[in-house]
C-alpha cells in the first residue's frame, strides 16, 4: 500500500489578500490554491501575481501550494505563468480547461521555467478545470496531454451557466457531468477534485454533497471556507469501522492465499477481488490521513 | 537608471497590508520616504530601508514615496513596492 498524495480539501485563497495569504496554512487544508483569477480584480492582477509569487517564495506553508493562474487567452494568463513559476508552485490550476493542445502548451512553459531556474524536471505539476461542455468532451485528452496533470476538476458555476440552468442542492444538472468526468480521470489515472460549494451557511447541504461526490468516486472537493474542511474530512477520511472491515477482508485473503484455497469468504459472504482493491485503498487512504499505521495495523487517534 | 513616468500606487490599507504611493521627483531629490505605521517605532526604521533597498534595485535615483503600512510583512511591503515601480515605469 503506498501512500497516496491526499487532494480531500483544496482551499482557494485570493491572491490579492495578504492577510489571508500569511494565514492560509494554518486551517489544515491538503491543499492550497492561491487565486489570481476569478477572486482578484482586472485592475489589481499584476499586483495578485506578484504578492502570490512573494508568498510562495518566502512563506512557508505545511502542504501543496498551488496557483489558479488566469487561462492563457486572457491578457494575464502568460505573465502569470512567468511570475508565478519563478516561486515553484507545487502545482498551476488551469481555469476553463478546454484542450489538450492548451495543457501542452503550458508544460512546455513550466517545463522551460524548470530548465531556466533549476528545478527538478517534472517537479510542477498542473490540473485543470472543466467548466465548458467542450472542456467536458475532451477531459480525458487533456488528462493525458502532459504527465504533470495530477488531476482534473469541475468548475460548477460556469459549467451550469454554460448549459443555461443553476445550481440546484441535489445537483442534478452536474450528475452526468460529474459522472463523466469522475470516468475520464479513472481511465487516465489521476485524480478527480468537486466543484466548490458557496453558501457558507447550509452546512448539512454541504456534507450532503461531500457524500454524493465521494460515492462517485471524487478524490476531494474545492473549499472557499475554511470551515468546509473539516467537513470534507468527516466524509473523505476512512472511519475506524471501515478500516476494520478493510482489515478483515486483507487478514481472509491472506489465510485463504496460505492455504491456497480458491474460494474466500469472510462471515458467510464471498469476497472477491474488487474487494480486496476497495479494501486496500480504504487502508492507503486511512494511512495517509494519518489514522491508521501499516505496521502495526492498528488505528490512530485522527488528526481531523 | 530608470526614471518614473507617472505616479503610482499598489497595495490596500487592509490589516496585514501596506498602501505605497510614488511620485516623480526632481534630478537630486534622492529616495524620500514619508512613512506610517502602527509598528513605526519597532520597524519604521526596518521598513524604509527595505523599500528604500527595492527603489535601489531597479535603478531610480530621485522619487517621493508615501508608504501606509498597516503591519505588512517584508514579503507583503516588497510586492507592493514591486508593483508600484512597475505600475509607475509603465
Amino acid at each position: 500500500m503506498e501512500k497516496e498524495k491526499l487532494r480531500r480539501a483544496m482551499l482557494f485563497a485570493p491572491g490579492n489578500n495578504p492577510a489571508v495569504l500569511q494565514s492560509a496554512g494554518i486551517y489544515g487544508a491538503d491543499s492550497l490554491i492561491f487565486d489570481l483569477e476569478d477572486a482578484v480584480a482586472v485592475t489589481e492582477k499584476d499586483s495578485a501575481r506578484q504578492l502570490v509569487h512573494n508568498a510562495i517564495k518566502y512563506l512557508k506553508y505545511p502542504c501543496e501550494v498551488g496557483v489558479r493562474i488566469n487561462h492563457i487567452s486572457t491578457p494575464w494568463g502568460y505573465d502569470d505563468l512567468a511570475c508565478i513559476l519563478a516561486a515553484k508552485p507545487d502545482f498551476i490550476r488551469l481555469p476553463k480547461a478546454e484542450t489538450a493542445e492548451e495543457i501542452k502548451e503550458i508544460d512546455e512553459i513550466i517545463t522551460k521555467a524548470e530548465e531556466k531556474y533549476g528545478f527538478p524536471s517534472g517537479s510542477i505539476q498542473m490540473m485543470g478545470a472543466v467548466e465548458s461542455p467542450k472542456g467536458l468532451r475532451n477531459t480525458y485528452d487533456m488528462a493525458v496531454a502532459s504527465p504533470r496533470m495530477m488531476a482534473v476538476a469541475i468548475g460548477g458555476e460556469d459549467f451550469v451557466t454554460s448549459l443555461k440552468t443553476s445550481k440546484t442542492k441535489g445537483g442534478k444538472e452536474l450528475f452526468v457531468a460529474r459522472s463523466m468526468l469522475v470516468l475520464a480521470a479513472r481511465e487516465a489515472g489521476i485524480q478527480v477534485i468537486d466543484s466548490v460549494f458557496s453558501d457558507i451557511k447550509d452546512d448539512a447541504g454541504f456534507m450532503e454533497e461531500c457524500r454524493m461526490i465521494k460515492e462517485l468516486g471524487f478524490d476531494g472537493k474545492s473549499c472557499i471556507y475554511p470551515k468546509q474542511i473539516d467537513m470534507v474530512y468527516k466524509v473523505f477520511t476512512p472511519s475506524a469501522k471501515e478500516i476494520e472491515k478493510a482489515q478483515r477482508v486483507l487478514q481472509a485473503y491472506q489465510e485463504a492465499l496460505a492455504k491456497k484455497a480458491g474460494v474466500i469468504s469472510l462471515n458467510g459472504k464471498m469476497i472477491d477481488a474488487p474487494m480486496i482493491t476497495r479494501a486496500e485503498r480504504v487502508l492507503a487512504n486511512a494511512m495517509a490521513a494519518g489514522v491508521y499505521e501499516k505496521q502495526s495495523g492498528n488505528m490512530s487517534s485522527p488528526k481531523k | 537608471m530608470s526614471k518614473l513616468c507617472k505616479q503610482a500606487q499598489a497595495g490596500t490599507l487592509e490589516s496585514s497590508d501596506i498602501l505605497i504611493m510614488l511620485a516623480p521627483a526632481e534630478p537630486g531629490t534622492g529616495i524620500a520616504i514619508e512613512l506610517i505605521s502602527p509598528a513605526i517605532n519597532q520597524y519604521g526604521e526596518h521598513i524604509e530601508k527595505l523599500i528604500a533597498a527595492i527603489i535601489k534595485d531597479h535603478g531610480i535615483q530621485d522619487v517621493i514615496i508615501q508608504a501606509n503600512d498597516k503591519g505588512a510583512l517584508d514579503c507583503t511591503i516588497d510586492a507592493r513596492v514591486k508593483t508600484a515601480i512597475a505600475r509607475a515605469l509603465a
